[in-house]
């Protein structure tokens, strides 16, 4: 039965309390829990860091809001510490790198097929297309570098084949714009979906940044940089997918809404009867937290929430593998392009000037992405599973 | 030598040791010692209770996988009956699988150290190198071989393999660090060739006693290829160990 935002009142922030031993529980097992568990861990920890990051700008624009939203800062604080530090340590970067992809990809295309609106459903695929295409690259870096197989971690729910190639998905920043939707007449839908992507991009983005310096061959350390210039882009795009009509206040409570959305679709779907628990402790605090914000909603704005926020919430994600409609995706348009707020056909619409200049100056001295992948083909176990030769060509002239 | 990368043992600005400050250093240690009282509240021993506490709660890195394949599940079947766990073996089995597997690969980022910034008298060659890569390469595809004989699949990761991978991720950071020189890369591949050694020892015993002798014999082989990596990798550092530091003494101004 869908959850009713209005009777279902959680638990009152007085009532929410944490000790240090709550906030670092035992961490998954990499080898024996579901990909979708650390698929859902690691977007979780994605909407809390968007939720912390809005609303301490939100602090810093409003003051009468300054108390209130410390408030919930602190909340939504624990609640991501408790999610992220379920990541085990035996994950190494790159390996959460891979996961984050998945993430990307799965989620992506999950919102992409729910979408109601044929705009927006069309955006997350072309996203989609530059995820997925990561993914392979990454892994590509992985079996190379490391002697790993990226599937260890995708657990065959994922493809690992080439998308939109990377080193074309370089755009001038005016082509990362979209059309955002209409606060007025946007299904509530659209709004969590948008505010759901633009929080996995921006964490993606930002992890990268954090450990793309601790990658330790150069190839590696110029993959991240190019991976992570394509994430910041991607946040460019999904942000401006958002109504920047919508009163600060309407954003908060987007922002607490796909909250509790994603933290419905997580018990829903979890398969670790422990994290379920988890799942559904988050749930419970942060509708309390959902319902602080509509009281606040109502004193400062005179309004009631029911204008913006649906009286149940709208059915969950299902987090199930989505490799069918990737392949269709892929298979019919991994040769679009953007240009301006819109995605087209090169063919008929050529790019603008300003991204191949772009592109063509970033690229100039090589492309990372494309190096990696040289000659590149996943398969269980990795590419030595056929006794690949070395490779570094020795022959006289190659390499001075 | 080609030489960008230079090894580090020639003198330098090295600004870690507190000697390096010799104003800020003595003040670092006066302010420790008198602005860190001892905390009285706090009590002792609570550092190592926490600790322990930590490493007391249930958790698991993960298990082996169930044997895969019909032949293979008759076969775990017999051997459990018989009182032997075989997942003991295919856990070791899939370890050494792994291993060298991110062994040919150290041995590719060698041979790229070794393109950028050559090599020294009586140091590796490429010849040497590819050599090692391959009878790694071996190994692990015979690896492959012994555990699907077992039923089991050889693209899983095991928990020992996890173990293993895990205290060999400085030597994979190592290999590839753009800083570091060919001598300082075969620091990492001769703790990875001791651990290997080790390892295989341990793994020709196992199969034994499990009764796998044809396992132990294609093992054996292994163990005295390995040997010889060893004994060529610490060739290589001890003739470059000893020429640089004789020429370090040819080059220091005299006293």
């Amino acid at each position: 039965m869908a959850l009713d935002l209005f009777k279902e009142r959680g638990i009152r922030l007085d009532r929410q309390q944490f000790d240090w031993q709550d906030l670092s529980p035992m961490p998954i097992s990499k080898l024996d829990d579901d990909a979708f568990t650390r698929v859902r861990i690691i977007l979780m920890n994605g909407i809390e860091q968007q939720r912390g990051r809005f609303l301490h700008h939100l602090a810093q624009m409003y003051g009468p809001l300054r108390i209130p939203l410390a408030q919930v800062r602190r909340l939504s604080h624990h609640q991501q510490t408790m999610v992220n530090w379920l990541l085990p340590p035996d994950q190494t970067p790159l390996e959460t790198t891979i996961a984050y992809e998945q993430v990307a990809i799965e989620v992506t295309a999950m919102i992409a097929l729910a979408e109601p609106d044929p705009y927006h459903a069309q955006i997350h695929r072309f996203g989609l297309l530059e995820d997925f295409d990561h993914m392979y690259r990454f892994s590509a870096l992985m079996d190379r570098m490391e002697g790993k197989d990226s599937n260890n971690i995708l657990q065959s729910y994922t493809d690992v084949i080439p998308g939109r190639p990377t080193a074309v998905e370089h755009r001038a920043p005016v082509d990362d714009l979209r059309r955002p939707y209409d606060r007025l007449t946007a299904d509530v839908l659209t709004k969590i979906h948008d505010l759901t992507l633009v929080s996995g991009e921006y964490q993606t983005r930002d992890f990268y940044m954090t450990i793309g310096p601790m990658a330790p061959s150069m190839l590696a350390r110029l993959l991240y940089a190019e991976i992570a210039s394509i994430e910041e882009q991607h946040v460019t795009q999904y942000e401006s997918l958002l109504d920047p009509m919508e009163t600060p206040l309407e954003k908060w409570l987007m922002q607490e809404l796909t909250t509790v959305y994603n933290y419905a679709s997580c018990v829903k779907t979890e398969s670790n009867p422990r994290i379920r628990e988890i799942w559904q402790t988050c749930l419970d605090r942060t509708l309390g937290q959902f319902h602080f914000a509509m009281a606040i909603f109502r004193q400062l704005e005179k309004r009631d929430p029911v204008d913006l926020i649906p009286e149940t919430l709208p059915e969950t994600f299902s987090y199930t593998a989505s490799r069918d409609f990737i392949r269709e995706v892929l298979k019919d348009e991994v040769q679009l392009r953007a240009v301006g707020e819109e995605i087209v056909d090169p063919a008929k619409v050529p790019e603008s000037e300003a991204t191949e200049r772009y592109r063509e100056l970033l690229n100039r001295r090589g492309s990372p992405s494309t190096a990696v992948a040289d000659g590149w083909q996943w398969q269980p176990g990795g590419e030595l599973m056929n006794g690949t030769e070395a490779l570094m060509d020795f022959s006289p002239g190659r390499l001075q | 030598m080609k030489g960008k990368n230079e090894d580090s043992s020639k003198l330098g600005m090295n600004r870690t040791g507190i000697k390096a400050s010799p104003i800020d250093g003595p003040r670092m240690i006066e302010g420790a010692e008198r602005l860190t009282p001892l905390d009285t509240s706090n009590e002792p021993g609570s550092y190592v209770r926490m600790t322990v506490r930590g490493a007391s709660l249930e958790g698991s890195m993960g298990t082996v996988p169930p044997a895969t394949t019909p032949k293979g599940m008759a076969k775990t079947a017999i051997k459990m009956l018989r009182g032997l766990d075989p997942s003991v073996l295919i856990d070791k089995l899939g370890a050494r699988l792994a291993f060298e597997r991110a062994g040919v690969r150290l041995y590719d980022a060698a041979l790229v150290k070794l393109a950028a910034h050559g090599s020294w008298e009586g140091g590796p060659d490429v010849a040497g190198l590819k050599h090692i890569r391959a009878e790694e390469l071996e190994h692990f595809h015979m690896l492959c071989e012994c555990v699907e004989s077992l039923g089991a699949d050889p693209t899983a990761v095991t928990p020992a393999a996890n173990v293993e991978a895990m205290a060999s991720e400085g030597i994979v950071k190592l290999l590839n660090d753009p800083r570091s020189s060919l001598s300082q890369a075969l620091e990492g591949l001769m703790i990875a060739e001791l651990a290997d050694n080790a390892c295989w020892e341990n793994l020709i015993q196992l199969a034994r006693s499990m009764g796998q002798d044809d396992f132990a014999v294609r093992f054996e082989e292994a163990l005295r290829q390995e040997n010889e990596h060893l004994a060529m990798v610490r060739g290589w550092m001890e003739r470059r160990m000893v020429d640089a530091a004789h020429l370090e003494l040819e080059e220091a101004p005299p006293s």
